[in-house]
């Protein structure tokens, strides 16, 4: 199919930089001063390594948006838009107040020429349907849609209304995780998925419902499953994953994976907000073979 | 209003005539089957001029058959200009006709008054009643007209002529002489208009006879369209619900339709995963145009990028390479848009797609075409409105993998084929049942609501049609007309995709050149391609003279699968689950099988495994059993060295109608110490024939329904042809059926069908296989030679009982070896393939256990010869898994008790390949085992080849032909022997039994 080739091919990154309302639950005007005791400056700076790893390392053409200090969380952009080949779903974020954040994902997507689609107001076939996409896992032929505290139902039909291509399965997260907080693709065909029960019940389900074979790379550690695998423009195998001091378990386990840049990337201030690695930016592939 | 209810009365008439006729018609079929090659090319020129015409008829007259069928089909219109003599035939019959009828209708006038004369009958039942005098008057006129046209008389015609104006019931015939015009009025009494739209969006219009079965129309349209590869493809219609329904190739048209309305359509029944493993381009285009069509009614969904993707392809395949100046084909463009709205977006991005497709063939443009149009998600998938058990709506949707669940758009759910034990509907219910997932214990049974009954049947007709084509590796029989059965009977009955490849594989034509839409469109109204032109004149006129050879030639075409009602081929693959088990029992059962498994697999040549158990479960005498038993445990301890699996399948035997073909799969794999990952396949088919006077019909039944839960129980080979009905038959049968989809592969049921499906496809590759693994097998030998003597031994003791008690027959048989010259007078030959399956560490064994090995095709010999056992006892023939399980009933009845012989003679051979670097086979052992009251002789050949570390599967096929005295054994052997061999060229027919069984029906008596 037009779109379809294997999971990876990356160009560019789309990341929103860290803003000084960093930790502040959106929205509250900072009167429920937020729990976790984030470090902005750290934040910044692991952001700052992420975004350096993604440039300099792996090669991507990066487009950072500039952070802003009204949108607390808009540096978790990946929520905010999902895209495949050159179609972007702005999506339509659980909180209310994130919804404005993706002006200037919009924007972005338009300049890079992609095709928005838009989820559409509240009234209409898509009412009431939210979709993050911090819970969709595209694994280059199938979308998985994790139905969990902020993804409903009625937002994955919305996505497989757009991506009409491909498959589009729901599985249950459990827990109040994110479906990507408990695995993320680490590969063409592999899957990175912790072992956590919770973790587990969501892969068997996925098991269940995919047509195509996955390898499963299982790290002993929850925050481990997320990284960003991309298959950068020199054709070698990059994997992001949090460094040895932020999962010491797993990171023999990324060893496996042969012939792969491994690339640790502190992302702990993020992570205390419920956030990793794939959290900080929308990886897209401009250079897409049809043919 | 006399007039019309003549017309009426003629219409049953025919139905009648052609209920009572079908036999004939399709006995005649297959004769006429060899004639038809060499007619289907003369009829390809249609030129049809008055030669072709009669060719038919002349065949016939060769063969001295009286069949009616293909004469019905029509004399079309075209000779009146042809030839002098014809024109002479041509009015003449018209005038005939004509009298005829009038005389038909002076006579139903008399006969209505008749009618009213004898009783109060309504102007309704008159017709009625004049059907059933002129039924009789026609009967007779039939039975004359059999006769006159069996001495090789005239044509039919005419005959047919003079009879109906002696006997006066003849109308039907006289449509073949009317003009096309009159043809069409006249439809009604015999023949029919069916119109069938092509995927190219023409209309195919031929006729048909009344009661012609779905595959005659079928055949036709696939003539038309030069299509090798058809079975791919299905006809559907509407029915009275407006919902478009399959039409059964194997059931008579009218019966189905259940309306009037002849319109069909020619689509796309299973989409083949992959496209690209299709053989001829005209395929391709084909499923091309269905794919255009399904993207362009949103059936297809695919993105906008996709679907101009997918246009681009289109142009480039129908226009060649883009050309600025050349008039944009918009028209074409928007027929293939779907939205609306797009249609100027989507215009532009194919224009500039097709642009990039500079130098792409037609060919290679459909191919692309269909590379990524097999990726959408939705390719091939069958969706059907349900509602879950919570009343909430979804959608099912069958496809090549399996049943999938959606809930808008959203998958759900999804159950691969794999996974489903057993499919069924009940009312509107749909329920499938669940293999039990790794860590659960107990099956599950998962169940939808869909909207009617008729839906749910239909949903059931679609799972098992797809799971048969994708899935197996041959269809399975029907289960058998049984008394007190009920229920659905339906399955699939074509060929399946490993048996579609396999034949289109051997496809020797030059690839047929096609005109696709767009040209067809341009050339149409100049030069009109022939084939076009011929359809459009058959439309308006009966096409005449080629309609008898359309239809033998597709009766040719066709041999492979068609069979007429009686026979039906099963795989062994496609055990059934016993239905009538309790859950107890299946779990039982399930366990019983899991630790076999896990025996076998840690047990490297286990001997025969299967026999053992099959046997187990057939004797009761203790001694059996504890040989089998141990025979289990032991060998997972004697041998540790290399796991050799064996798989017999057994099917039970037939009790069928006529004819019914069995196939049994061994499989087995032998794993070499280091790589278990090569495999390597050779098969051989074995076929018995055995036939049953139709008197022991009822017996038989009894005993394979016996046998058939024992062989589930034993493993999962078990078929059970008969479960469905048994467990379903609280209704009437329509109500509900069930299906088991299960794959039974008795060892590792699990790994071993999916590699089944690859391992077929290896078959056709060149042998290499075979020879590596004799090479390495030397070596493996003599490592475990020791091993083996001692199972070989255990294995002897084993079969020999194993056989006696299987085979033992009651009664006394005659041995009829009705089949082949070359029998030996031996006897008979274990009825399981039990003895004879034995697959020891080494794969290759005889399979050839009886004497009887008629038939070597094959140059691979898998098969020591067997014609001459150390011990013959001539007379005897034996087999039939039948006689096995009628012994036990048998034996309580007085039979006459004649004493038995189980000799069994354990071979051990290395495997010849090809290549001639086989290891003769070595006499194990032979046994011969007298027992009273039963008279057996068995002979058992255990081939032993060893191929090193290669693990090899070996497939085996056994082909049981059960008939009556009536059925004609050597053409249905040697059909059966055809067939087996086209669809397996690389098979070897080892072993051909004949059994005849006499013995039931004195018991009867």
């Amino acid at each position: 199919m037009a779109n379809m080739c294997p999971y990876g091919r990356f160009t560019h990154a789309v990341v929103r930089g860290i803003p000084e309302t960093f930790g502040k639950v959106a929205g509250d005007g900072g009167e429920n001063e937020a729990t976790a005791a984030v470090e902005l400056a750290k934040a910044q700076r692991q952001f700052g390594c992420l975004t350096g790893a993604l440039r300099q390392k792996v090669g991507l053409q990066l487009i950072e948006i500039p952070p802003d200090p009204e949108l607390p969380e808009s540096w978790r952009i990946e929520d905010v838009a999902v895209i495949q080949g050159d179609t972007a779903l702005i999506t339509r974020p659980f909180k209310q107040q994130r919804r404005s954040e993706a002006e200037a994902v919009r924007r972005v997507m338009s300049e890079l020429s992609l095709t928005v689609v838009e989820m559409g107001g509240e009234q209409g076939d898509s009412g009431g349907a939210t979709l993050e996409g911090s819970d969709v896992l595209f694994t280059g032929r199938e979308f998985f849609v994790g139905v969990s505290s902020h993804t409903n139902r009625r937002g994955a039909e919305v996505l497989a209304d757009t991506f009409r291509d491909f498959a589009v399965s729901t599985v249950p997260v459990c827990g109040g995780a994110r479906l990507k907080n408990v695995c993320s693709m680490g590969g063409p065909g592999t899957i990175i998925v912790s072992n956590s029960d919770g973790a587990k019940k969501t892969l068997r389900m996925m098991e269940q419902l995919t047509d195509h074979h996955y390898d499963v790379l299982t790290v002993p550690e929850e925050s481990a499953a997320n990284c960003i695998y991309v298959k950068g423009p020199s054709k070698r195998d990059f994997l992001l994953h949090r460094p040895a001091e932020e999962c010491p378990e797993s990171v023999s386990a990324f060893q496996k994976l042969q012939d792969y840049t491994l690339l640790p990337t502190a992302c702990s201030e993020a992570s205390k907000l419920g956030a990793s690695l794939s959290s900080l930016c929308l990886l897209i592939n401009r250079k897409h073979t049809h043919f | 209003m006399t007039t019309e209810a003549g017309s009426e009365t003629e219409v049953k008439e025919n139905a009648e005539e052609s209920a009572a006729q079908p036999d004939q018609s399709e006995e005649a079929k297959q004769e006429s089957q060899e004639v038809a090659n060499a007619e289907g090319e003369k009829e390809k020129e249609k030129d049809g001029k008055g030669i072709t015409r009669y060719l038919p008829t002349w065949f016939k007259k060769q063969k001295s058959q009286s069949q009616t069928s293909p004469t019905k089909e029509v004399q079309p219109s075209e000779e009146p200009a042809s030839k002098a003599t014809e024109e002479e035939e041509g009015p003449v019959p018209e005038v005939n006709g004509h009298a005829e009828e009038v005389e038909k209708k002076e006579v139903k006038l008399e006969q209505a008054k008749e009618a009213e004369s004898h009783s109060n009958a309504s102007a309704d039942t008159e017709p009625a009643k004049e059907e059933k005098v002129e039924e009789r008057a026609e009967k007779g006129s039939d039975e004359t007209k059999e006769t006159k046209e069996g001495e090789g008389a005239e044509e039919e015609k005419k005959e047919k002529g003079q009879v109906e104006a002696e006997g006066e019931g003849g109308e039907n015939q006289t449509s073949i002489f009317q003009s096309p015009l009159r043809l069409v009025r006249k439809t009604k009494m015999k023949v029919v208009v069916c119109h069938v739209a092509l995927l190219d969006g023409t209309d195919f219009t031929c006729e048909v006879e009344k009661r012609a079965k779905g595959q005659y129309l079928f055949f036709k349209v696939c003539e038309h369209l030069n299509l090798l590869e058809k079975d791919y493809f299905g006809l559907t219609y509407k029915d009275n619900h407006e919902e478009k329904c399959w039409l059964d190739p194997t059931k008579e048209i009218k019966r189905q339709i259940r309306s009037n309305n002849w319109q069909f359509a020619f689509s796309v029944k299973f989409y083949p995963p992959d496209p690209s493993l299709l053989t001829e381009d005209i395929t391709r285009y084909l499923l091309c145009l269905q794919l255009r069509e399904d993207v362009a009614s949103g059936r297809l969904p695919c993105s906008f990028v996709t679907h101009a993707l997918l246009g681009s392809y289109t142009l480039q395949a129908e226009f060649g390479d883009y050309e600025p100046d050349q008039p944009r084909p918009l028209d074409f463009i928007n027929q293939l848009t779907f939205e609306p709205g797009q249609n100027k977006e989507m215009e532009e991005k194919i224009l500039e797609l097709h642009k990039s497709h500079r130098g792409m063939t037609p060919a290679q443009a459909d191919l692309q075409f269909l590379e990524n149009a097999k990726k959408l998600s939705m390719y091939g998938v069958d969706l059907h409105h349900a509602k879950d058990s919570e009343g909430v709506d979804i959608m099912l949707g069958v496809c090549a993998n399996g049943l999938l669940v959606y809930k808008d758009r959203l998958r759900i759910n999804r159950f691969a084929w794999p996974k489903i034990l057993k499919i069924s509907y009940k009312r509107n219910n749909f329920y499938i049942k669940i293999r039990p997932g790794e860590t659960e214990q107990f099956e599950s049974t998962v169940g939808f609501k869909l909207q009617n009954h008729r839906s749910a049947k239909k949903l059931w007709k679609v799972c098992v049609e797809n799971h048969s084509f994708f899935r197996l590796n041959a269809p399975e029989a029907p289960t058998k007309a049984r008394f007190l059965t009920l229920g659905s009977k339906f399955r699939y009955s074509g060929r399946t995709q490993a048996q579609t490849r396999l034949a289109s594989s051997l496809i020797d034509r030059p690839a047929p050149s096609f005109e696709r839409t767009s040209s067809k469109r341009i050339s149409r109204s100049l030069d009109g391609a022939p084939a076009i032109c011929i359809t459009e004149a058959g439309r308006d006129m009966a096409e005449n003279g080629r309609e008898p050879h359309l239809e033998l030639h597709s009766d040719s075409k066709s041999r492979l699968r068609v069979r007429g009602d009686n026979i039906y081929v099963r795989h062994s693959n496609l055990m059934l689950e016993d239905h009538d088990k309790t859950q107890d029992e299946v779990l039982k059962h399930q366990a019983s099988i899991s630790q076999l498994k896990r025996s076998f697999m840690e047990a490297p040549p286990p001997s025969p495994p299967q026999p053992n158990q099959w046997e187990k479960r057939l004797t009761s005498s203790p001694a059996s059993v504890r040989v089998q038993q141990q025979q289990v445990v032991d060998v997972p301890q004697t041998e540790a060295a290399s796991p050799d699996n064996t798989i017999t399948e057994t099917r039970e035997p037939a009790k069928t109608t006529e004819v019914e073909i069995e196939e049994t799969v061994v499989i087995q794999e032998i794993s070499k110490a280091a790589k278990p990952g090569l495999v390597s396949v050779t098969a051989s088919p074995a076929a018995a024939a055995a036939a049953a006077p139709p008197a022991e019909e009822q017996e038989a039944h009894k005993e394979e329904v016996r046998v058939g839960e024992e062989a589930a129980v034993a493993e999962e080979e078990e078929v059970q042809p008969a479960k469905p009905e048994s467990a379903s038959s609280e209704s009437e049968s329509e109500e509900e059926a069930e299906y088991n989809p299960d794959v039974p592969v008795p060892i590792s049921q699990t790994q071993i069908p999916e590699e089944k499906e690859e391992e077929e496809e290896e078959q056709f590759a060149p042998r290499d296989p075979p020879s590596l693994p004799a090479e390495l097998s030397h070596a493996a030998e003599e490592t475990t030679e020791e091993e083996k003597f001692i199972k070989e031994e255990t294995d002897a003791e084993k079969s020999a009982v194993e056989e006696r008690k299987t085979e033992r027959e009651t009664e006394e048989r005659t041995e009829d070896l009705m089949v082949t010259p070359d029998e030996a007078p031996d006897s008979p030959v274990p009825p399981e393939g039990s003895g004879a399956d034995f697959t020891q560490e080494e794969e290759g064994e005889p399979k050839v256990k009886g004497e009887a090995l008629l038939v070597e095709v094959e140059p691979r010999l898998q098969v020591i010869c067997c014609s001459e056992p150390p011990v013959v006892k001539t007379e005897m023939v034996t087999i039939s898994d039948t006689f096995a399980a009628q012994k036990t009933e048998i034996a309580t009845k007085e039979v006459p008790i004649v004493h038995t012989e189980t000799k069994t003679i354990t071979y051990e051979a290395a495997q010849l390949d090809g290549n001639g670097d086989g290891e003769p086979g070595v006499l194990m052992t032979a046994q011969t085992i007298t027992s009273e009251s039963l008279c057996t002789t068995t002979t058992t050949h255990i081939t032993k080849t060893l191929k090193g570390g290669l693990s090899e599967t070996r497939i085996e096929k056994r082909i049981v032909i059960t008939g009556d005295c009536d059925i004609d054994h050597d053409q249905a052997l040697a059909q059966a022997i055809k067939e087996a061999k086209e669809q397996h060229p690389d098979m070897s027919v080892t072993r051909v039994v004949v059994h005849k069984e006499t013995e039931l029906a004195e018991e009867e008596d």
